[in-house]
C-alpha cells in the first residue's frame, strides 16, 4: 500500500514542487532495523528538581551505548540531540512548570530529524492533592500539544509512573526504549502508565520474545501478517492463525518467518480449544495471544441489518472472550500462563466512533472495556492486557476507503501521514515484552496522533 | 530389526480445479509445490530435511523428469531432502506413500512426504508423429543441404499436435469404455450410480461445511473448495443428463456419475514414532499394510478397473481380516460403477471362488462406512493426487474417531489396483 505523496515530495524535482506549492511534506519515519542504535545521536536529559527517575533513565541510556548531555534552561546544543528526556514526575505546583519550559525550549528547538520528547509524569490519579494531580494532568495537555508542534517525523510522549514505580530501572526500561526508538515511529501525543511490577528482563533485548510461543489471529494479511514478522524477528515461535479461506497466504507468511499456520475461523466454538492443542505442540504453555483478527461491514447505522450488526461484534469482539476463557483456564494444556499477555487490536474508531461504523466502534470500544476490565482480574497472576488503537494504517482495508476520503484520512495527524502496518506490530510487540511488565490495562494509540477521536 | 511402525502425521493439498479453468496458468511443479509448502507451514517443517519425498504426476511434461525433486527444492523444506518421481496411472499417490512408509519401516529413513500432482490443463502436447520424424531427420542431417532438403519435406497436415490420449494403449478404448463394458457385466445401474453420485457430494459438502478439511486443504489461487462439488446435487438433476459411456442399455455413465478431468495436488506426512514425538506430531493413523494388484484385461476377461478386489483378497489373508473388520471404506470413485462394480465381485460367489480362489465371498460392506468425507466423484480427480487425498482423509478420520480400521483402493489404467490399510493410532 503505496502513499506516492511522501515518496514524492522527498526527492529530486518533486520536492522543489512541493515546497512551492506548500504541499503538506511529510517525512519519511526513521524505522527499525535489526541492530539499529536506540536513537542516531546524543539525548539530553533534565528534569524537575530532583527527578526520580534521572538516574534510571541515564542508566538505560548507557546500557543501550546512547550518551546524554545534561538538560538545563542553559544548555547550548552544540550538535543535535536526537532525544530529550525530561523527568518531571517530582513536580507538585503549578510553578515548578516553568522549570519544564524553560528546559525544553531550547533543547526542542535543536533536536534532529525524527525526534524524540519523552516526558516522565506521575500517574495524577496517584497524586492526592489537588495542585499536584492538576500538574501531572497539565504534562498531558503539554505532550499532546509538543505532538503536534514537533517537526520532521518528531513524537512527543508521556510516561505516567506510579509512585512505587518511580527509579525503577526494570519496569522503565522497555517503555522507555520503546518511545526513544525508531519502533514507535507512529505513536505520538499519547500518555503510557507504568506500574510497578516484577520484571524478567530479557536476555537478549534485540531479541526481547526468545523462545516464547505467540499466536496471532487474523495474520494472514496486513496488520496481522506484519505481527508475526516483528514477533519472529524478536524471537518468538508464532502460531499464524486466519480464516480457511486464507490459507495460501497465511501459509506463505507462516513460511517466510518458520512459524505456523493455524487455520481456524476465530469465531469457531472450539477456537480456544484448537489453539491451545496447536501451541501444545510447541510448549505447555503460551506466552502471548493478539487478537487483531477483525472485519468491517460498513453501513449508516439505519440501515445496519442483523447480519452485519452481528457479524462485526462476532468476529472483533465475541470471540475473544469465548478464546480468552479456553486460555486463561490454568487447566488448559497450552493455555495462558502467569505473567503471559493478551493484547487486542482496537481502533480509533471505537474511541471517537465514525459514521457508518456503529458496529465496528461498538466491537472497538468494547475491546477497550475488555481490556480494562480483565488488566485487573488478571492483575494477580501477572497477565498484562492491552490494547493498541490504529488511526490510519495503510493496509488492503484503507486501500477500499474512496480516495478523497482516505486523502484526509491520511493527512489528518501530527505526521500528515498513514502508518504502516508495521507501526502497529511495534507497539504490539513492545506490550509482549517481558519488560512490559508494569504495563496493563492500557490502549495505546498508534495513529500519528491522529485529530479523530482525539 | 524388526520393520517399525509408519504413522501418518498430516496432510495437504489445495482444493482440487475443474479443468481448464482455475489453475490453467499452474504446472504440476506450481501445485506441487504449493502442497508441499502448505504441509510444511501447518506443521512447522521449515528449513526441515527429511528423508525423502515421493511423488509424481500421470501426465507429464518431458521437462518435468525431476519434478519431486524441482517441488522440494522450490518449497521451504531442507533443499537437501532426497526426492524421486513415481508413476503408476491413478495409483501414483498412494503407490508413492507405499514406498515412503516401507523405507520408514524398515529404518532406512524416518520421515517422509508421499504427493502427486496432475493437470490436464497443462497437458504436454506432443508434436505430431511424422512431423517428430522429419525433425529428427533434420537434426541428424550432415550438411546444410541435407538438412534443408529434409525440413522442405514438412507438409500442412504434420502441423496438427498429437491430441493426449485418455485412452488404454493396447485397446485403444477409453476408460470410460472400459467401465462401462464392466458395469453391464455386473448389471449396475444408473439409479445405483447417481444414489452413489449424489452421497459423494453431500459426504464432502458436510465435511467442508464442520472444518473437517480445515487442516487438510490450503487455498490456492483463489479456490477454496473443491471446483466440481455440487451440495445441491439430487439423484433427479443427475437422472436428466445424457450417457457419455457405452452403448444402448449399457449407456448408464452420464458426466454426473463419472470423474470429470480436474487439475490438483497432494501431499501427505509420514514418519516414524520418534520422529514424530521429536518434532511433536500426532500419529493420526499407522500405516498397515499394502497390496498392488494387476488384471489382464487386454487377453483375460477381466475388467481394465477391477483389479482391486485381488488386491483386497491377498491384502486381508496376508492380515487374517475379513472385509467386515473396517470403520471405514474408502473406494475411489473412477466412476460411481467402479466402486458398484467392486463392491458386487466381492459380493458374488462365483466371481470370488474362480477369480479370487477363495471358498467363501469377501462378502458385503456397510454402506454408511463408504467414502463418508466424499470422494472423487465430488472432489475431482487429478490423478496422481487422488492417493495423497485419501489418504489424509482417512486418517483423520480414524483419528478423529480414535479407534479402529480404514480400507483404502484405488483402480488405475492398466489395469492396476492399489489397495492399503490404515489403523488408528493408540
Ligand atoms: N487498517 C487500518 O487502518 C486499521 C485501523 C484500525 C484498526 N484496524 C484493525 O486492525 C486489525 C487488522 O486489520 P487489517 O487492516 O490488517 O485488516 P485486513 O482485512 O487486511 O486483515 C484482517 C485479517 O483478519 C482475518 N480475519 C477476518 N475474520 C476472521 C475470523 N473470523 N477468523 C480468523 N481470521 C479472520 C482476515 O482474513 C484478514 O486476514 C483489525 O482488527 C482491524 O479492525 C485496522
Amino acid at each position: 500500500m503505496s502513499d506516492t505523496l511522501t515518496t514524492l515530495v522527498n526527492q529530486g524535482i518533486g520536492k522543489k514542487i512541493a515546497v512551492q506549492l506548500g504541499l503538506p511534506r511529510p517525512t519519511i519515519l526513521r524505522r527499525y532495523e535489526p541492530g539499529q542504535v536506540l536513537v542516531d545521536g546524543r539525548v539530553a536529559v533534565g528534569g524537575i528538581g530532583q527527578g526520580p527517575n534521572v538516574a534510571a533513565v541515564q542508566e538505560i541510556l548507557g546500557e543501550a551505548g546512547i550518551s546524554h548531555v545534561e538538560a538545563t534552561p542553559d544548555t547550548s546544543y552544540a550538535d543535535k540531540p536526537a532525544a530529550v528526556v525530561f523527568d518531571a514526575s517530582g513536580a507538585r505546583t503549578l510553578d515548578e512548570l516553568e522549570q519544564l519550559r524553560a528546559t525544553l525550549g531550547p533543547a526542542l528547538k535543536a533536536l534532529g530529524k525524527n525526534g524524540r520528547l519523552v516526558v516522565l509524569g506521575t500517574t495524577p490519579a496517584e497524586v492526592h492533592d489537588a495542585e499536584g494531580a492538576a500538574t501531572q494532568q497539565a504534562l498531558e495537555g503539554i505532550t499532546r500539544s509538543l505532538g503536534k508542534e514537533m517537526r520532521a517525523g518528531g513524537t512527543a510522549n508521556l510516561l505516567w509512573v506510579a509512585p512505587e514505580a518511580h527509579g525503577d530501572r526494570g519496569v522503565l526500561d522497555a517503555p522507555l526504549r520503546f518511545l526513544l526508538s525508531s519502533r514507535s515511529a507512529y505513536v505520538s501525543g499519547q500518555p503510557i502508565r507504568v506500574l510497578e511490577a516484577p520484571v524478567q528482563p530479557a536476555a537478549d533485548p534485540h531479541a526481547p520474545l526468545d523462545g516464547q510461543v505467540a499466536v496471532i489471529t487474523g495474520a494472514a494479511r496486513g496488520i496481522g501478517a506484519q505481527i508475526a514478522r516483528v514477533f519472529a524477528r524478536a524471537g518468538a515461535d508464532v502460531i499464524a492463525v486466519d480464516i480457511p479461506a486464507a490459507g495460501d497466504s497465511l501459509a506463505a507468511v507462516a513460511n517466510e518467518i518458520g512459524g505456523t499456520a493455524l487455520q481456524l475461523d476465530v469465531t469457531a466454538a472450539d477456537a480456544g480449544e484448537r489453539i491451545a492443542a496447536a501451541v501444545s505442540r510447541l510448549s505447555g504453555h503460551l506466552d502471548v495471544i493478539v487478537h487483531n483478527a477483525g472485519i468491517t461491514r460498513d453501513k449508516l447505522f439505519v440501515n445496519t441489518d442483523e447480519a452485519r450488526w452481528g457479524s462485526v461484534l462476532d468476529v472483533n469482539l465475541r470471540s475473544q472472550f469465548r478464546m480468552n476463557k479456553v486460555l486463561l483456564d490454568p487447566s488448559t494444556t497450552g493455555g495462558l500462563r502467569d505473567g503471559g499477555r493478551i493484547i487486542s487490536v482496537a481502533s480509533i474508531s471505537g474511541i471517537g466512533g465514525n459514521r457508518g461504523q456503529s458496529n465496528y466502534a461498538a466491537s472497538k470500544a468494547g475491546v477497550i472495556g475488555l481490556v480494562r476490565e480483565l488488566s485487573q482480574e488478571l492483575a494477580d497472576r501477572h497477565i498484562t492486557v492491552n490494547a493498541v488503537a490504529p488511526g490510519f494504517i495503510e493496509t488492503e482495508m484503507t486501500a477500499r476507503i474512496p480516495i478523497a476520503t482516505r486523502e484526509v484520512g491520511r493527512r489528518l495527524n501530527s505526521l500528515l501521514q498513514g502508518g504502516q502496518p508495521v507501526d502497529v506490530a511495534e507497539a504490539i510487540a513492545f506490550f509482549a515484552e517481558p519488560g512490559a511488565a508494569g504495563v496493563t490495562g492500557q490502549v495505546l494509540r498508534v495513529c500519528g496522533q491522529s485529530q479523530l477521536g482525539a | 530389526m524388526s520393520p517399525r511402525d509408519v504413522f501418518v502425521l498430516g496432510g495437504n493439498r489445495i482444493p482440487f480445479a475443474r479443468s481448464g479453468s482455475k489453475y490453467l496458468k499452474a504446472s504440476n511443479q506450481d501445485m506441487l509445490t504449493a502442497a508441499i509448502d502448505g504441509l510444511v507451514a501447518r506443521h512447522h517443517l521449515q528449513g526441515e530435511r527429511l528423508g525423502e519425498v515421493a511423488a509424481g504426476a500421470v501426465i507429464k511434461h518431458a521437462r518435468d523428469f525431476n519434478l519431486t525433486r524441482e517441488a522440494v527444492l522450490g518449497s521451504h523444506l531442507a533443499p537437501t531432502t532426497p526426492a524421486y518421481d513415481v508413476q503408476q496411472a491413478c495409483g501414483t499417490g498412494l503407490e508413492a506413500t507405499v514406498l515412503v512408509a516401507n523405507k520408514i519401516a524398515l529404518g532406512q529413513i524416518d520421515s517422509a512426504i508421499a504427493g502427486g500432482s496432475d493437470t490436464t490443463s497443462d497437458a504436454p502436447l506432443a508434436v505430431n508423429d511424422d512431423l517428430r520424424k522429419t525433425l529428427l531427420k533434420a537434426n541428424y542431417a550432415k550438411t546444410p543441404r541435407q538438412r534443408i532438403s529434409a525440413l522442405l519435406k514438412i507438409r500442412p497436415s504434420q502441423l496438427a499436435p498429437e491430441q493426449p490420449k485418455n485412452g488404454e494403449p493396447r485397446t485403444g478404448l477409453s476408460m470410460g469404455d472400459h467401465m462401462a463394458i464392466t458395469a453391464k457385466a455386473w448389471g449396475v445401474t444408473r439409479e445405483a450410480q447417481d444414489e452413489l453420485t449424489v452421497a459423494s457430494h453431500q459426504h464432502l459438502a458436510a465435511a467442508y461445511d464442520r472444518g473437517f478439511f480445515d487442516d487438510l486443504v490450503t487455498p490456492y489461487l483463489g479456490v477454496t473448495r473443491d471446483q466440481n462439488l455440487r451440495p445441491e446435487s439430487s439423484v433427479e438433476k443427475l437422472s436428466t443428463l445424457k450417457p457419455v459411456f457405452g452403448k444402448g442399455d449399457a449407456a448408464t455413465m452420464t458426466a454426473g456419475n463419472s470423474t470429470p478431468l480436474t487439475d490438483g495436488a497432494s501431499a501427505v506426512l509420514l514418519g516414524s514414532r520418534d520422529w514424530a514425538q521429536q518434532h511433536e506430531l500426532t500419529p493420526l493413523a499407522r500405516f498397515v499394510d499394502a497390496e498392488t494388484a494387476a488384471v489382464d484385461y487386454v487377453f483375460g476377461d477381466e475388467g481394465l478397473l477391477m483389479a482391486p478386489p485381488y488386491a483386497i483378497a491377498r491384502l486381508l489373508q496376508r492380515n487374517g481380516l475379513t472385509l467386515q473388520d473396517f470403520d471405514f471404506y474408502e473406494i475411489h470413485e473412477a466412476f460411481a460403477s467402479t466402486v458398484l462394480c467392486h463392491l458386487a465381485a466381492m459380493e458374488d460367489p462365483a466371481f470370488c471362488k474362480e477369480r479370487l480362489g477363495l471358498d467363501e465371498p469377501l462378502g458385503s460392506i456397510d454402506r454408511t462406512k463408504l467414502n463418508v468425507a466424499g470422494s472423487s466423484l465430488a472432489a475431482g480427480h487429478p490423478f496422481a493426487a487422488t492417493g495423497g487425498r485419501i489418504v489424509a482423509t482417512l486418517a483423520k478420520l480414524l483419528h478423529e474417531k480414535g479407534s479402529g480400521r480404514g480400507l483404502i483402493s484405488i483402480c488405475a489404467a492398466g489395469g492396476l489396483g492399489v489397495v492399503a490399510i490404515l489403523e488408528a493410532s493408540e
